[in-house]
């Protein structure tokens, strides 16, 4: 079934199939008006069993005998033996069909409604399937069926799972058998069957997937099982919290206004609003968090019932960041006051990852915010990006507690987890000569860092980039995917350790000496390592490759984004900054939005034809032929609060557009440079 | 053949072509190639079975044939030289076969069943699916006569007696636990190296011209191919007889040019067809039905089969010395233009002495010659009780040189056959040894010791057996119950002129020099003729509908 070459017809071969379509055509035709008349005698099923042993495809004919069937069986008042007969011709009939097209969707699916209303023997469908694989061991339509006629069987999936030794020993170029254990091993872990502990049964299966892949490296399958069990290594079911701003045992100044110099600007948040956002960040989706199931305990008033939003796309109650506001200027003023905060998360089950996991256990962190009063007025400067950058002088013990990530709230054992990838490494080593080679090792040194619960040192790091780097080269048609791995590996490194971080911090003069992480320059084509930037205020990716800014909106405390000199097409890439709420500045000078009249990621987001709310606005009112032609750039800039805007080196950035904005933006004080007349 | 020989019924025609004594495997295929191209053909044979040596026979015609072949008496010459208008020079039976034994153990059993047995005679020999026999079976269109089933396993024993199976494809490399992945990563490497050499010639040179022309061995070791690797590599997938490591003893180093046209074989050979598992497999009934496929073959097309008609003389042209016809057994006289004889006929020694030059050229290929080598090949044939590896009825074992004691200087190879194969009763296996010697002695010593190390020596019955059964079944070894040991001689076929002769079973596994060397033998008598230029166009739309043709059961 697999690798034969495809022959062109011969003469002979294509009048014959004239013929054949012609013979179809007649049948088709008496077919369709039987069953628009509804016409269920012993001759139109006939019929119809004629048109599918020609074309199994006929879709319409399997709905068609389902039809049939229905109508025979609510004549003969469930007799048993005359409802068998009726099921077990249509059995026949789906058999000789599939000897005709074994990769007929309609005939399996017909099979399976056969199937599922009962009556029919399993035991024989089980003989059926094992005469097929033996045929065409790699067929999925076979592998799918078997699942499902093992679901009504009692057979155990310990016995599937030794089907699958089988197929795998007898050809292990099978990817459907290798996927077909990921399932049934999935379920065994997943339910702790006897004798199916991660920690024993995983690295049983590395040594199998071992066999195949260095048997032959070029097949894939093992590769993929390889990578499944990776992930199996790596990723823990049960959700953890990763980190949050603030973060434990952190002390952070509030304050409704500017501040002097005299606190650390890394733990300082103004803001004019009065409260301030507690961001949760999970190690993957999750719903279910709310006031009840995260406790607040503190002395800040009227944050009894705060109101916890995910930060994901709209609708989406799942999401791995989670952020409340909590005030900490109540109706009396109380300023020059430190509060203790206590974050209980988990305190009631409720945190549910999208597997439906339990957030492993409640975990409690403690920070202290300390309100300030106002010692000037807020600036409405400009932020111009390009100088007044100074060395930032390291006050790493802030910066400690920012770098290292919460793994206390971990309970699983991540001794084996360890011990696997590192007997990997050790494995892999010995084929990085190749292209997947080089890519796997990439992979496990990463998740080396990643499972590892010290700051990991910089040496793995860096040679993760140099692989990267070579399969850059080697493999250019997954350029992409090389470039933006090496991205999270480099902003994996930048935030490993304080020393790094430091490396990358500047203070801002113009701004009161604000906290800048600048990450320009480094041609990252993709944002990571978010959960350890938070902290971050003001930030410079200029002169990067970015193409989005998916994952920005974990950065709820942002205000100052350059995203100047990158590869941003369209507004529609920078969706994600709809979230923050803080940002009041925003560089995206000299990107290519506008340039391409065709823009594919518009059609990822939800289309004005679709959605009436702009309409129903005043800025939809006035002008609705420019809100139809700049939606994206509408939807984006109507939920931020930007004082400065810079949209010039793009091709959207002419004067209709810049009236558009200011009527999008009325609060706007600076757009391209200039200063607006208010 | 204790029956007496009935009385021979004269022939008609008396002038033929192509006249074949002896049906051998070389000697079928020529006689059915010179049919289908149109030449008349008489083919005989003095044995009362067809494949000569290539025969496979019952337990009792085996041993009579063997027998009388060691010491076969000449024929009476009761026809003088006079009365013919012919020089007529009386033709001897040599045989083959020396330092025969044969030992019974279990002679009521085997009564019963004897006929039961069909058995080789140059055991043990496998057809490879990519082998030249196969090629010309479907050519010929004798595929349509014989049935195959494969060989299930393959093993290379080693020094301490364990039997370890040949990884040769991908699906034996992935399930072979006692490679570790390095081991396994090298060795399809190599494999693959071999295909990409194989398949582009031309363009890309993956094995330099150098290379090719120097030892094959250097060559798995410039491979960074491990000793055990490399073993297998030889002589359990290479199949070599001389042991490569000491090239200077035994002056038979390989190249890597050959090493390699070995392999692409092997490798070739595995999955050639969808329904046969591995690279080899085996006639049902005997190997001695491939022969017969070809004279079956030959028959269709005209060819005229007489069998127990010995030929006793050869006669020459008194004036010119050239070839003119034979005298049969019958006494009858007939004429050909050429004449392929059996490996093993020959003329009297003491008739030669009164030729003249010229005649003596025309016999050319019977005059006995210096041997330049005194190659032989030591057989062994056993019937056992039980299989030398458990749950596998059809298997090759390979010792290779040293394996089995240190003084052992080839390759001792092993074939176990069951009664799937229809060669024996159920419960029974056959199992054919052989090896390269250069003398009688240490080819039976080297038979011997496989023997021993793979089958228990016979036990006598009154020991007790309930309290020993137990702890035996785990690892019992088979029980001989029958066994035959002999020493055949290699007789390469020569091209005459008029007259040539076929080579005897040579001391491969396989089919392809045999093949190779009688299709060159036939181009050379008929001129560079293809050989079944017709049966190809012909046949494939109407006998060959299952594509390969080659029937192979599972």
């Amino acid at each position: 079934m697999h690798g034969r070459p495809r022959k062109a017809y011969k003469p002979e071969e294509e009048a014959a199939s004239a013929a054949k379509a012609a013979k179809l055509r007649i049948l088709q035709t008496q077919f369709m008006s039987n069953h628009h008349n509804k016409i269920y005698t012993k001759e139109a099923v006939d019929l119809s069993t004629k048109l599918l042993e020609i074309n199994p495809e006929a879709y319409t004919a399997w709905n068609y005998r389902k039809l049939a069937v229905e109508d025979k069986l609510s004549r003969i008042e469930s007799d048993p033996d005359l409802v068998k007969t009726i099921l077990d011709e249509e059995l026949s009939v789906v058999e000789s069909a599939l000897r005709q097209n074994f990769k007929s969707y309609g005939a399996w699916h017909h099979r399976k409604w056969v199937l599922s209303k009962g009556n029919s023997s399993v035991a024989n469908e089980m003989r059926l399937l094992d005469k097929f694989q033996k045929l065409d061991s790699r067929n999925f339509h076979a592998w799918n069926y078997r699942r499902f006629v093992v679901e009504l069987t009692n057979r155990s999936e310990q016995d599937e799972l030794k089907y699958t030794d089988n197929m795998i020993g007898s050809d292990f170029s099978n990817y459907s058998a290798w996927h077909n254990r990921s399932v049934l091993l999935s379920n065994l872990l997943a339910r702790k069957a006897d004798g199916f502990l991660p920690n024993a049964k995983i690295p049983d299966e590395y040594e199998l997937v071992h066999s195949a892949i260095f048997t032959d490296e070029d097949d894939q399958s093992g590769w993929f099982y390889h990578l499944w069990l990776l992930d199996q290594t790596v990723n823990v079911e049960t959700p953890l919290l990763t980190s949050s701003w603030p973060s434990h045992g952190s002390r952070i100044n509030l304050s409704a206004g500017c501040l002097n110099d005299s606190f650390s600007k890394l733990t300082t948040f103004c803001s004019e609003s009065g409260s301030f956002p507690l961001i949760l960040y999970f190690d993957q989706a999750v719903g279910g968090v709310s006031s009840a199931t995260v406790t607040i305990d503190s002395e800040l008033k009227g944050n009894e019932d705060l109101v916890w939003e995910p930060v994901s796309k709209k609708n989406s109650q799942m999401s791995s960041v989670w952020v409340a506001h909590l005030k900490y200027m109540s109706s009396e003023p109380c300023f020059r006051k430190e509060y203790e905060v206590k974050v209980r998360v988990g305190n009631s089950p409720g945190i549910v990852s999208s597997r439906g996991c339990n957030f492993s256990k409640s975990y409690e962190f403690i920070f202290t915010a300390h309100v300030h009063d106002t010692v000037q007025g807020s600036q409405e400067d400009i932020v111009s990006w390009t100088d007044g950058f100074d060395i930032w002088d390291a006050e790493s013990k802030d910066l400690y507690s920012l770098v290292n990530l919460n793994r206390s709230n971990a309970q699983m054992d991540f001794k084996w987890r360890q011990e696997a990838i590192a007997e990997e490494i050790i494995l892999f080593r010995k084929l990085s000569d190749s292209k997947i080679g080089k890519l796997t090792l990439a992979r496990l040194l990463m998740a080396k860092a990643v499972i590892s619960d010290d700051v990991v040192k910089g040496v793995d790091y860096n040679e993760i980039l140099e692989l990267y780097k070579d399969l850059m080269v080697l493999d250019s048609s997954h350029y992409q995917y090389y470039k933006d791995e090496h991205s999270v590996a480099l902003l994996h490194k930048v935030t490993s350790s304080t020393d790094d971080l430091s490396r990358h911090l500047f203070r801002y003069r113009n701004m009161n000496n604000s906290v800048c992480l600048r990450l320009n320059n480094l041609s990252l084509s993709r944002i990571a390592s978010v959960a350890k930037l938070l902290f971050v205020q003001m930030l410079d990716l200029s002169h990067n490759e970015l193409h989005s800014t998916e994952g920005l909106e974990a950065m709820q405390l942002l205000s100052c984004l350059n995203l100047s000199h990158n590869k941003i097409r369209s507004f529609s890439a920078l969706d994600s900054l709809r979230h923050l709420k803080q940002l009041r500045v925003l560089n995206v000078s000299h990107n290519h939005i506008g340039e391409h009249s065709v823009d594919t990621t518009r059609y990822l987001c939800s289309s004005p034809l679709s959605n009436s709310e702009w309409t129903q606005d005043e800025v939809g009112r006035k002008t609705p032929n420019l809100v139809t032609k700049y939606w994206d750039a509408y939807f984006v800039l109507r939920d931020l609060n930007l004082k400065q805007l810079d949209i010039t080196g793009n091709a959207i950035a002419r004067d209709e557009f810049s009236s558009f904005v200011l009527q999008v933006v009325p609060k706007l004080v600076w757009l391209n440079g200039k200063k607006l007349e208010s | 053949m204790s029956d007496p020989l009935p009385p021979y019924p004269p022939l008609d025609p008396t002038t033929y072509d192509l006249i074949i004594i002896g049906t051998g495997l070389p000697s079928s295929v020529i006689s059915a190639a010179a049919s289908s191209s149109g030449s008349s053909v008489l083919h005989l044979d003095p044995n009362p079975f067809y494949a000569s040596h290539f025969a496979s026979l019952s337990l009792p015609d085996l041993t009579s044939y063997l027998n009388s072949n060691t010491l076969s008496p000449p024929p009476p010459s009761n026809n003088t030289h006079d009365d013919s208008s012919f020089l007529s020079l009386d033709l001897v039976n040599r045989s083959l076969y020396s330092s025969l034994e044969i030992s019974t153990f279990e002679p009521d059993i085997l009564e019963e069943t004897s006929r039961s047995f069909n058995i080789d005679l140059s055991g043990p020999r496998v057809v490879f699916c990519a082998d030249e026999s196969i090629n010309l079976m479907l050519k010929s269109g004798a595929n349509n006569y014989v049935e195959f089933k494969s060989i299930d396993a393959s093993f290379v024993g080693d020094s301490n007696g364990e039997l370890r199976s040949v990884p040769d494809s991908r699906g034996a490399v992935f399930n072979d636990k006692s490679l570790d992945l390095i081991e396994k990563r090298q060795l399809m490497k190599f494999f693959k190296l071999v295909q990409t050499h194989l398949a582009d010639e031309k363009d890309v040179k993956v094995v330099s011209e150098e290379e090719l022309e120097s030892s094959f061995v250097e060559f798995l070791e410039k491979m960074c191919l491990p000793n055990k690797i490399k073993s297998i590599i030889l002589y359990g997938i290479a199949m070599l007889d001389y042991d490569q490591d000491d090239g200077e003893t035994c002056g038979c180093l390989l190249k890597t040019k050959e090493g390699l046209d070995r392999l692409a074989l092997y490798i070739t050979s595995i999955g050639r067809f969808s329904n046969a598992h591995g690279a080899l497999m085996y006639p049902i009934y005997g190997q001695g039905e491939l022969p017969q496929a070809f004279c079956r073959r030959a028959a269709v097309k005209g060819c005229i089969y007489v069998l127990r008609m010995p030929v006793t003389a050869l006669l020459l042209d008194k004036e010119t010395g050239g070839y003119k016809g034979v005298r049969l057994a019958s006494g009858q006289e007939i004429f050909s233009q050429k004449l392929v004889l059996d490996p093993c006929v020959t003329v009297g020694l003491e008739s030669l002495s009164s030729l003249t030059d010229q005649q003596k050229e025309t016999i050319r290929v019977l005059v006995p010659k210096e041997i330049s080598s005194k190659e032989k090949i030591a057989r062994g044939i056993c019937i056992i009780r039980g299989s030398v590896k458990a749950e596998i009825s059809n298997a090759l074992i390979v010792y290779p040189p040293k394996s089995l004691f240190p003084e052992q200087l080839t390759a001792v190879r092993v074939l176990q056959l069951g009664s799937g194969l229809a060669v024996c009763p159920p419960d029974m296996h056959v199992l054919y040894l052989s090896t390269v010697c250069d003398n009688d002695d240490q080819g039976k010593t080297a038979l011997l010791s496989a023997m021993s190390t793979l089958i228990s020596p016979h036990v006598p019955e009154n020991l007790p057996s309930d309290s020993v059964d137990e702890n035996v079944t785990a690892e019992a070894k088979p029980l001989l119950l029958w066994r035959a040991l002999y020493v055949q001689e290699l007789v390469k076929g020569e091209f005459g002129g008029n007259i040539s002769s076929t080579s005897s079973p040579d001391g491969n596994l396989n089919y392809n020099e045999i093949v190779e060397s009688a299709v060159k033998l036939y181009e050379q008598l008929m001129g560079s003729e293809e050989l079944f230029k017709e049966e190809t166009s012909q046949e494939d739309t109407t006998e060959d509908n299952d594509g390969d043709g080659v029937e192979i059961e599972d």
